[in-house]
């Protein structure tokens, strides 16, 4: 379980975190979404206090992070692709954290073969491809068995295997009980991955949604039109209910109405229909227009709490 | 690589026992980092041959002068501050292991791993400065002995009015020098971890480190001869340089007393290193 409540971080006169309260409940898999530099990484910085907040507070199963005994068995976290000296090999940078808990050095072992990297462990980390240094990442996020992993961007540098490896592994965490949160800036990755979502842009929270429920409300029908009568027909279908967009001269984009709807009523006007195709609008897309209200409404709050209210609703 | 990946089934929950942060932990896990990165060892290393050899070439030189020396130049010679050169030069690389065994974590983003780990930061600070003196002490204090021996054995057989110039290790002052010598070396490691652990830059820590040891002192020399005889003694490798001293002058200080100063910059430095890691984000 994790708990931020208002938690605030400024960089100088930056706003980087702004005023975020959500929580990540265990047994389930919470994406952490958002643009580049929305503030996913420093949320996760003061998640485990290396950074600390402007203001507000995040604890971690009830506690701040820095308050465990042991706190690399209570948070594994993947940081940034560059936590590692480059100097170390693979196997001692997980040993030297495995020290400062006492955790055995079998534990090493066990990880780097459960990450795929036995061939390379006595490699240079400086000389590892992004792919293997995310593999590394991963190792030293378990190396506690921990109750809370937390990864940021896992699939990035990861080739298509990788990427199955790792949504097998989050899915496997939770199922366990654990608590499980990784960031992404690919809603498409997230859709597949996650069972819940946390929205942020510009630092601000967005959206705190289950997935489920984010594909329900952002699958709106859209019927693209093709007429050589595009003009009328936007006129025998205006109601309030309903939009239409010109995309062309002979092309309508319609939407509050089924493909069915539309060719019932076309018909019964005589409207010659040249091409009626609902359209899917892809999750990468609802993300997109989600987050770009956020980047041209940010200065205006109360436009903003409109916005997340419509999609809370 | 993938084939080999194993299936994502967690390594079961009791496989690990579960003790937690302790500052020997901690300490290990340092001695760890300091064994593993290759620009410490070789700077340690560096520092052991430096010592012995620029104690071994002086003592060599004026072997196969001293025949041709004149008897100021005799007179003047000093057996035991010639065998201690080599920790002048020394003391470079020693401060060198000492900047970059907190820099390099800094400048590699690993600082990030290591108080993920450590939270509570401070431990790991405590643990570079147990294992960083015990690691300089166990290559120091074999290289000054080592400079010591050889370089008198070296001298050996040379006269001046009639008495040997070589020193013997029970001679006065002589074990407090060359002990002293590896604990001054001690010193400036640590030296250099404070300053480094304040500037968190490799550049910026081997630079301040440099000007204090080699580019301040000679700036005395533009101040008035008393300003500078009063502020010269005190100054970090002049003050720690006088445990190797066997004459005691007017303007240097007892030996322990500066062995004493130089161990008040370190305190200081470590101190203000403490209160910043303790605040700064990383």
């Amino acid at each position: 379980m994790i708990e931020a409540l208002n938690l605030t971080k400024r960089y100088g006169g930056q706003v980087a975190v702004n005023d975020l309260s959500f929580t990540v409940k265990p047994g389930v898999v919470t994406g952490f979404l958002g643009p580049n530099g929305s503030g996913k990484s420093t949320t996760m910085r003061l998640i485990l206090g290396l950074d600390a907040p402007t203001a507000g507070e995040v604890r971690v199963n009830g506690r701040r992070y820095a308050d465990f005994p042991a706190p690399l068995h209570e948070v594994g976290a993947l940081l940034e692709a560059r936590s590692v000296h480059t100097g170390r090999s693979a196997y001692n940078h997980l040993l030297v954290q495995a020290q400062t808990h006492g955790i055995p050095r079998a534990r090493v072992d066990e990880l780097i073969e459960f990450v795929g990297l036995e061939g390379v462990a006595k490699k240079r980390a400086g000389q590892f491809s992004l792919g293997m240094t995310q593999r590394l990442g991963i190792a030293s996020a378990l190396l506690g068995d921990p109750e809370v992993v937390m990864l940021d961007e896992p699939i990035n540098g990861l080739d298509p295997d990788g990427i199955r490896w790792i949504r097998e592994l989050m899915r496997t965490l939770a199922s366990e009980g654990r608590t499980v949160f990784l960031s992404s800036h690919l809603m498409s990755e997230m859709a597949v991955t996650a069972d819940h979502l946390i929205v942020i842009g510009r630092g601000h929270l967005i959206a705190d949604i289950s997935v489920n429920e984010f594909i329900r409300l952002h699958s709106r029908s859209v019927v693209l039109v093709r007429s050589p009568q595009a003009g009328e027909l936007a006129q025998l279908l205006s109601d309030p209910a309903v939009t239409t967009q010109a995309k062309g001269p002979e092309v309508l984009e319609v939407e509050g109405l089924t493909g069915a709807q539309i060719g019932e009523k076309a018909a019964a006007h005589n409207i010659v229909l040249h091409e009626l195709a609902p359209q899917q609008p892809t999750l990468e897309e609802a993300f997109m227009a989600l987050t770009r209200d956020e980047v041209e409404f940010h200065a205006s709050t109360p436009t903003l709490r409109e916005t997340e209210g419509a999609i809370a609703a | 690589m993938s084939g080999s990946l194993t299936a994502p089934r967690l390594l079961s929950r009791t496989s690990v026992e579960r003790m937690g942060i302790t500052q020997t932990h901690v300490a290990v896990s340092e001695l760890t980092k300091l064994r593993t990165v290759r620009s410490t060892r070789y700077a340690l290393f560096a520092g052991f041959v430096m010592t012995i050899a620029f104690a071994i070439i002086p003592a060599l030189i004026s072997a196969s002068r001293w025949n041709t020396m004149t008897v100021q130049e005799r007179i003047r010679f000093n057996p035991l501050l010639t065998t201690l050169m080599g920790v002048n030069l020394a003391q470079l690389a020693i401060g060198v292991v000492g900047v970059l065994a907190v820099t390099g974590e800094y400048s590699t983003g690993m600082i990030r791993s290591t108080f993920a780990a450590v939270p509570k930061r401070l431990p790991v600070l405590w643990a570079k400065l147990g294992v960083l003196g015990g690691v300089t002490v166990l290559v120091a204090l074999p290289a000054t002995l080592i400079a010591f021996f050889t370089a008198q054995a070296i001298l050996r057989g040379h006269k001046l009015n009639g008495r040997d110039i070589a020193l013997s290790f029970s001679d006065p002052g002589v074990a407090r020098a060359v002990v002293g010598g590896a604990l001054y070396l001690m010193l400036i490691g640590l030296f250099g971890l404070g300053i480094g652990a304040t500037l968190r830059s490799t550049a910026g820590g081997i630079s301040a480190l440099a000007a204090i040891l080699f580019v301040v002192p000679p700036l005395m020399n533009i101040f008035p001869t008393s300003w500078s005889n009063a502020i010269s003694p005190y100054l970090p490798s002049n003050a720690g340089r006088a445990v190797m001293q066997t004459s005691h002058s007017a303007h240097t200080l007892a030996p322990w007393v500066g062995l004493g100063v130089l161990a008040g910059y370190v305190a200081v430095t470590i101190g203000v290193a403490a209160i910043r890691l303790r605040h700064r984000d990383v």
